[in-house]
């Protein structure tokens, strides 16, 4: 279990437990946070879960698979600092992570 | 005008499937869908990747579920209209008048919504300003490469169809390919090539830059890229060309006063009909309790949607069920013996 704070653009916080296991779009989703589209549903097919993770965090999240980078390519201003939200994997260790929401995802 | 049964709205795996339960128990349908191309999602997002829950399927990619999707619905020689998209539903008497984009109209009894989460339309830059040039000197695919003869063009992009157009685009233009990291998803191939092009000053090739901001008084003349720590450079562009793959958008569906919850459709489970008599929702655009969004959820869905329609279609008849295995008529249909 890790407790995640999700960013809207507008600078509303909504923090919730997520269960290890399920990933960081999912915490979303399954909680009525807006601001994570997730039209593919979570297949690293659509770049619609698009988060920016504060710098301190991102070294710490396992890294990047291949091909996620070839989708943030795709999402809405994507930086240094973007994940795909479906590709990080909640575990104790994210316990307190903060991610933050581009102003749109399409 | 052109008078059927049903209209399907999207040629994705859920469409295709109802299609065929359409034809088995003989009713006609034509099916439009916004790509230039048979099989929604499966096709366009992952035509590669191999899908593993296909009942009696082991293994199969998204193409190939496609192309058996397509030869088991070939006896029936049902229509499609590619390239379009459904922009207007009316209730004309008991029919539904179904517009779209490129200005064909349909009138059928049903509506068979197969959408999955929208229509596939190009991914747009983020800057304001572009919006003025938009399909102007601002554009997201190419008609016609005469345009750009001896023009500067900005390409904005690290996929196939950047490289490849920067690459075609540098023999009769001036090129500047843009992208925000230094690492390219193209083929290898097209990356060796941009490359060269680029050491040869052939291309001016521009990579962890993102747009900024386009300008021009009336016709474009400059577009100012910005680096992630806020340094810009300004380039001279008469077109600005952005390749950044597509998105998902709903679109018109949403104006058809279906109660969208979501962007979710919400049907029963009987027929899957929606709030709308003769307006069906199948696939991952429709929502229910207990909704799946599997393709094989899509297939049942389709196969109850098209009993639905058969009420509306023949209202004089009754519905008769039967099986593929003992049917003469279905075998007919079928074109088997």
């Amino acid at each position: 279990m890790a407790k995640i704070k999700y960013i809207e653009h507008n600078g509303n916080e909504h923090t919730v437990d997520v269960q290890n296991g399920l990933t960081v779009m999912e915490g979303a989703v399954q909680n009525d946070i807006p601001g994570i589209d997730a039209d593919c549903g979570g297949g690293m097919s659509c770049a619609t879960c698009h988060v920016y993770v504060k710098e301190d965090w991102y070294g710490k999240l396992p890294k990047k698979e291949m091909g996620e980078d070839d989708m943030l390519d795709q999402a809405y201003e994507p930086k240094s600092n973007s994940r795909l939200s479906c590709q990080i994997m909640v575990s104790d260790d994210l316990d307190g992570l903060s991610v933050y929401m581009p102003e749109k995802q399409v | 005008m052109i008078k059927t049964d049903v209209v399907i709205v999207g040629a994705g795996p859920t469409g295709l499937f109802c299609a065929h339960q359409l034809g088995i128990i003989g009713l006609k349908c034509e099916i439009v869908d916004n790509l230039d191309k048979i099989g929604g999602q499966c096709i366009e997002l992952y035509p590669d990747k191999p899908i593993y829950d296909i009942p009696a399927v082991p293994e199969c990619t998204g193409e190939e579920l496609t192309n058996n999707l397509i030869e088991q619905i070939k006896p029936f020689n049902f229509n499609f209209h590619l390239n379009d998209r459904v922009q207007e539903l009316k209730k004309v008497n008991e029919n539904w008048l179904v517009k779209t984009t490129q200005g064909k109209e349909f009138t059928a009894p049903n509506v068979v919504i197969a959408g999955g989460v929208g229509s596939f339309e190009p991914r747009k830059f983020p800057t304001k300003s572009a919006e003025k040039f938009d399909g102007i000197s601002v554009l997201y695919s190419i008609k016609d490469k005469t345009i750009f003869k001896n023009k500067s063009v900005a390409i904005f992009g690290g996929g196939d169809s950047a490289l490849d157009w920067a690459i075609e685009l540098s023999n009769t233009s001036n090129v500047s390919l843009i992208h925000r990291r230094d690492e390219f998803r193209g083929a290898p191939a097209s990356v060796k090539k941009i490359k060269e092009l680029s050491q040869k000053n052939i291309i001016n090739l521009f990579t962890k830059y993102s747009i900024k901001d386009v300008k021009g008084n009336g016709s474009l003349e400059e577009v100012e890229i910005k680096s992630e720590d806020g340094e810009s450079k300004t380039i001279k562009a008469d077109y600005v060309l952005g390749f950044f793959g597509l998105i998902m958008q709903l679109g018109p569906i949403a104006e058809w006063g279906l109660n969208l919850d979501k962007k979710a459709i919400p049907v029963n489970t009987e027929n899957f009909e929606t709030n709308k008599k003769g307006i069906f929702a199948i696939g991952d655009i429709c929502t229910y309790p207990g909704k799946l969004k599997l393709i094989l959820s899509g297939f049942h869905e389709g196969a109850l949607a098209a009993r639905g329609c058969f009420k509306y279609a023949r209202p004089n008849e009754k519905y008769r069920f039967e099986f593929t295995t003992a049917s003469n008529t279905i075998k007919d249909r079928l074109g088997v013996k």
